[in-house]
């Protein structure tokens, strides 16, 4: 992918990984996957391959940091050196803290913050494997890992991107067409609750794009979210179904 | 008469944010209500109870309540009292008044002497609201201080589990093992017995109950258990 390819998009509207306009990458999810933490979740969205671990809640530290109102979120979005092609230094880059930011944000409407006054919780992303759109597969995985931790929600919070490459709006771009395509709109939402956590546009959409990509992105999110419920649910299906012999 | 559906059947497994009920039922454990529809909060077995929509959290924290019975670990001593670690995101307080009954004089009292860092408690939550951290009491029988037995710790929502109908499990298991168990709600454990050996055998059934807290009849299999594992170890015992 060094050279810039004339065309993202060939003439039956089949994109440079085969996909088509409105489709998916392929998307795994698994929960529980690190027995230290106390809730985790592992993504596979493409060839992104994302784990995110939570702690707590618990008292905070620094104490000075807990507010007596609600709980606290403090999230790490960390991409290991290996990450990428090019070795990136493990230190937090300014990248790295926006992200932590904005996923933090995009989390926070989901949990019943004011139940835990004084109390916190961690959420660690850890990117091994990037390939564009890591920020929603970090989401989708960080809100399984706390609904696996026993942290009240309102609900889950599942993130997707839409974008356009070559005029065209298509969900879910891609490392390459990320950087060469003409604009990116990540979007997380609550599904069930109908709201949108995060929303954000780099590059240049007209209006009608704008909100062909946001509904396009939407109907993404919705599809993962399927995805999101059947990987919670199978960490205890054991349960359920032994559950329903009583 | 307004239709009022619910969106699950009994004991179904649901997840956060999954509709449960719409229209005239109450929002109870681990749901809550919004635009008068009722969505689960935690992932776990949901049921109606009496118009009441439950969620039976799988995955789940110790949070503390005015009287329940805890078992802490002492882990500071403090001027005039200690801290408590009850496994709840909220550190408890031991106030030295409390354990000393009578007034405590910082000069006469050495706290470390009557409880120091490490040591075990079984107490009694005796206040507690969002803005405050938890007091603990041990001025009741049975309270205070753990001087012999072991320490097991469950998931906090398994302790009704272990608990049994009207008590009928953890009955069970005191009266094959001869051990008095401790239950604190916070799901740590205390099981004194006459010998180790006894208290292995309670602790053995109590992580059963655990793995399979969501099965029927587990009560049945539990005594049968203890009594072929009693058999086992005095057949041991005759070689």
């Amino acid at each position: 992918m060094n050279e810039k390819p004339e065309k993202l998009i060939d003439k039956k509207g089949f994109r440079l990984d085969g996909r088509k306009a409105d489709e998916l990458r392929p998307v795994k999810l698994e929960v529980g996957v690190l027995p230290n933490a106390d809730g985790s979740a592992y993504i596979e969205h493409g060839k992104n391959k994302i784990l995110a671990g939570v702690f707590g809640p618990k008292e905070m530290h620094p104490k000075h940091l807990s507010l007596p109102d609600r709980m606290v979120i403090r999230c790490r979005y960390h991409m290991a050196p290996f990450s990428v092609q090019e070795r990136k230094s493990p230190a937090p880059s300014r990248r790295e803290v926006e992200l932590s930011k904005v996923i933090r944000e995009s989390l926070e409407p989901s949990v019943f913050l004011e139940l835990y006054p004084r109390t916190g919780i961690d959420v660690f992303i850890e990117v091994l494997q990037a390939d564009g759109g890591t920020r929603c597969a970090s989401i989708t995985a960080a809100s399984l890992a706390i609904a696996d931790a026993g942290i009240p929600m309102r609900d889950l919070v599942v993130a997707c991107a839409a974008g356009k490459i070559d005029d065209t709006v298509v969900l879910d771009l891609y490392d390459a067409e990320d950087k060469l395509g003409a604009a990116d709109v990540p979007v997380a939402i609550m599904p069930n609750l109908n709201a949108v956590t995060l929303l954000q546009m780099d590059g240049i959409l007209a209006p009608e794009e704008f909100e062909n990509a946001v509904n396009m992105a939407i109907e993404g999110c919705k599809k993962i979210y399927a995805l999101q419920k059947e990987a919670l649910k199978n960490k205890y299906t054991i349960t359920k179904e032994e559950a329903e012999e009583e | 008469m307004r239709i009022m559906p619910t969106y699950f059947e009994k004991k179904q497994l649901v997840t956060p944010g999954e509709l449960l009920a719409e229209g005239d039922y109450l929002a109870g454990e681990n749901t809550y209500l919004e635009d008068k529809k009722i969505y689960a909060a935690r992932i776990g077995l949901a049921d109606v109870d009496n118009k009441k929509v439950n969620v039976v959290a799988l995955r789940a924290f110790y949070i503390p309540k005015m009287g329940d019975i805890v078992i802490g670990t002492i882990t500071e001593v403090g001027f005039n009292g200690w801290s408590v670690d009850i496994k709840s995101p909220y550190t408890a307080l031991l106030r030295a008044s409390d354990v000393l009954s009578r007034p405590f004089k910082p000069q006469n009292d050495e706290l470390s002497q009557v409880l120091n860092a490490g040591d075990l408690i079984v107490a009694k939550i005796a206040s507690y609201d969002r803005a405050h951290d938890p007091q603990l009491t041990v001025g009741e029988p049975g309270l205070g201080k753990i001087t012999r037995g072991q320490i097991m710790r469950v998931t906090p929502t398994k302790i009704p589990r272990v608990i049994g109908r009207k008590g009928s499990m953890i009955s069970t298991i005191k009266q094959e093992t001869g051990c008095q168990i401790i239950l604190g709600l916070n799901g740590v454990i205390l099981v004194t017995g006459k010998t180790p050996e006894d208290e292995e055998l309670a602790m053995m059934a109590i992580r059963k109950i655990e793995e399979e807290s969501h099965t029927s009849g587990l009560t049945d299999r539990i005594t049968q258990l203890l009594k072929e594992e009693k058999a086992k170890r005095e057949e041991n015992k005759i070689e």
